[in-house]
């Protein structure tokens, strides 16, 4: 096991074909490396906080220029680490340290670690790794968890990346030093649409725009000629989903990433709103406004075909998340009078409302792994809250005067969604974790809502 | 008499607080109209177009004309959650469906809104849901259906802007914006 994947390392190292090679073992597992008392899960967050995990700046065989915007091999290894050290500090998960004011290992060192200094540091874990630049302007970067008590090495993984996507590599380390020490899937390679918001509350500017996970790569896909809200990144991450006025209607447009054009997803005279995807891309959901009800349809991503209903009134059909299976699609309704959330077959049959409890509840979401539905509980304030796909053991995640629209990270262990402050009406996008307890806001230029997490990159 | 647009327009604010003072004494239940004009009231329309306003007065039939003969009543209001039109509300419609009525060329965009404190999918659904109820009041009254066109802001475009009842009771409501 051991020495596959060292070759399969190796073989990383040295192929060029690929421009986004990735780590080759998902699950290494090797059994010797399980005993440090590490079965607990990230609800479970206490003892992961005390894990001491020291990251080290990434050595380079050469300091040599780059075209990356980090600068050259030695200024992007230090760059690299603290990405890596930044994804796992910022999600609450662990309290790492480094690479600000810890040894740096020598290019020689990353694969054979001092263990004694780490030891004396009270470090549990140690990542380390290196940067170099290919000829080609390629960066490959490898990166290494030690466990310092065992004096032995957890995992390694390689990646080969051209210039623009330097932080991937890093987000790779991150997500693969997660994984191992979790026991969890991986998150931090992924990106975010979501809706920037600019300017007076009465006429708010709203422009569709994209981040990487972390808050980096931020770019604006709209003007803002035409109001935008509710984006969803495609699984592939080729095209978003989005709602927008430019016809003076609300409709929805697919928004093609690759050739920046859009088109309307369907032409039916009516305001079309709350654009979903199901988890293989082939299907979209929308929901159409008509003489005063509104239903959801279900209509091919490829385009053509009739669109199909799926719910038949009364009020207010509206959104919709598929199960991760592509059976079961939740949605919200307010047929019953107020706003409550449903569960049907994806063909629109055997409808059931799954929440009773007080207030009203709205916008669900299904988490990736399954097992709950992440959701707006409208009671007073409206907080984001998660329950059983059977709609038990409800839960808030989150206590402000405005939470809404949560959207799950692609392992199903963090939310984000989004808050309006009282008054002003100010939006920013904030994630919590499913224990409720590690909240932040994300680093956006300006006012942000609708966050739309996509799953993680291949 | 002096017409001039900022007395005109100054006239119709004040019309619209006898409007609503009217509408609280006669609706107990305070379903609605607020109590007083909000703090930061913002433009005195959701709509901006003035129309050929030439120093003479609105032009008659243009969206200025409609406004200032509406004195208000271009808006109608809504309960929390709720898009029934009450007797306050025919009324107001039954104004613009006698202005409709007299300039049966002109098409009109009712525009539907909703407060703040909800979610903003279903604030849509709901805007659209109050317009094609004014909609369908005014075709009632004999306005052509071909004519009025609906469209929902949802929560994106408050026209008082507190954190408050009294705003969020301006917010829930449908606009009759004529389109010169």
């Amino acid at each position: 096991m051991k020495i596959n994947h060292i070759l399969a390392l190796g073989l990383m190292l040295s192929a060029s074909g690929l421009a986004h090679a990735q780590t080759p073992v998902p699950a290494p597992a090797p059994t010797e490396a399980d005993g440090g008392g590490l079965e607990v899960t990230v609800s479970d967050d206490s003892e992961w906080q005390d894990l001491g995990i020291a990251i080290t700046t990434f050595a380079t065989d050469a300091d040599v220029p780059t075209r990356t915007n980090a600068g050259t091999t030695g200024a992007l290894g230090r760059a690299l680490s603290q990405v890596v050290a930044a994804d796992l500090k910022n999600n609450g998960l662990f309290k790492p340290s480094g690479p600000d004011g810890l040894p740096q290992p020598a290019y020689g060192q990353v694969q054979a670690p001092d263990y004694g200094t780490w030891a004396s540091r009270s470090a549990d874990m140690l990542v380390q790794g290196y940067v170099r630049a290919g000829g080609d302007g390629t960066i490959t970067v490898g990166c290494y968890l030690y466990d310092v008590a065992l004096k032995q090495q957890l995992v390694k993984g390689g990646w080969q990346v051209p210039p623009s996507d330097w932080r991937r590599a890093a987000h790779k380390c991150a997500d693969m030093v997660y994984s191992r020490l979790s026991g969890e899937s991986p998150f931090f390679d992924s990106k975010i649409a979501y809706i920037a918001e600019t300017g007076p509350k009465g006429r708010r500017m709203k422009r569709l725009a994209i981040m990487d996970s972390d808050g980096a790569n931020h770019r604006y896909l709209t003007s803002g000629q035409a109001m935008a809200l509710t984006p969803r990144y495609s699984p592939d991450y080729s095209k978003i989903l989005y709602l927008s006025y430019l016809n003076g209607q609300p409709s929805i447009y697919s928004y093609d990433l690759a050739t920046d054009r859009q088109t309307l997803i369907a032409r039916t005279g009516n305001p079309t709103l709350a654009p979903r995807w199901s988890p293989d891309g082939k299907w979209v959901l929308y929901s159409m406004a008509r003489s005063g009800t509104t239903d959801i349809y279900r209509v091919s991503a490829a385009g053509g075909g009739t669109p199909q209903r799926l719910t038949n009134g009364p009020g207010i059909n509206i959104g919709g998340s598929y199960s991760p299976d592509g059976r079961q699609i939740v949605f919200e309704s307010d047929r019953s009078g107020s706003q409550q959330i449903y569960v049907m077959n994806a063909d629109g049959s055997n409808q059931r409302r799954i929440s009773f409890f007080g207030g009203r509840a709205a916008t669900p979401e299904w988490s990736p792994r399954g097992d709950q539905i992440a959701f707006t509980h409208i009671a007073g304030n409206l907080r984001v809250a998660v329950m059983t796909p059977s709609g038990g053991g409800m839960r808030h995640l989150t206590d402000s005067w405005q939470d809404e629209a949560p959207t799950w990270s692609p392992n199903g262990r963090i939310v984000q969604f989004f808050r309006t402050s009282k008054g002003s009406g100010t939006a920013s996008i904030w994630q919590v974790d499913l224990t409720g307890r590690n909240e932040r806001k994300l680093p956006t230029p300006v006012g942000a809502s609708d966050p739309a997490w996509g799953p993680v990159r291949p | 008499m002096h017409t001039s647009r900022s007395f005109s327009r100054s006239t119709r604010v004040g019309a619209t607080m006898l409007v609503v003072a009217g509408a609280l004494a006669i609706s107990a239940c305070g379903k609605k109209a607020p109590a007083q004009l909000p703090p930061e009231p913002g433009p005195a329309t959701s709509s901006s177009s003035g129309g050929g306003d030439m120093g003479m007065g609105p032009v008659a039939g243009s969206q200025a004309d409609f406004v200032a003969k509406m004195m208000g009543a271009d808006t109608i209001y809504f309960a929390l959650d709720k898009y029934d039109v009450d007797a306050e509300d025919q009324q107001a419609l039954g104004r613009q469906a006698q202005w409709l009525m007299q300039y049966p060329s002109k098409r009109a965009t009712i525009e539907g809104h909703a407060d703040e404190r909800g979610t903003r999918e279903y604030n849509l659904a709901l805007g659209e849901r109050r317009a094609n109820a004014a909609r369908n009041y005014l075709i009632s009254l004999g306005v052509e259906a071909s004519r009025l066109n609906t469209v929902s802001y949802g929560k994106e475009r408050p026209i008082a802007l507190g954190s408050d009842e009294a705003s969020w009771a301006q917010n829930r409501r449908a606009v009759t914006v004529t389109i010169d």
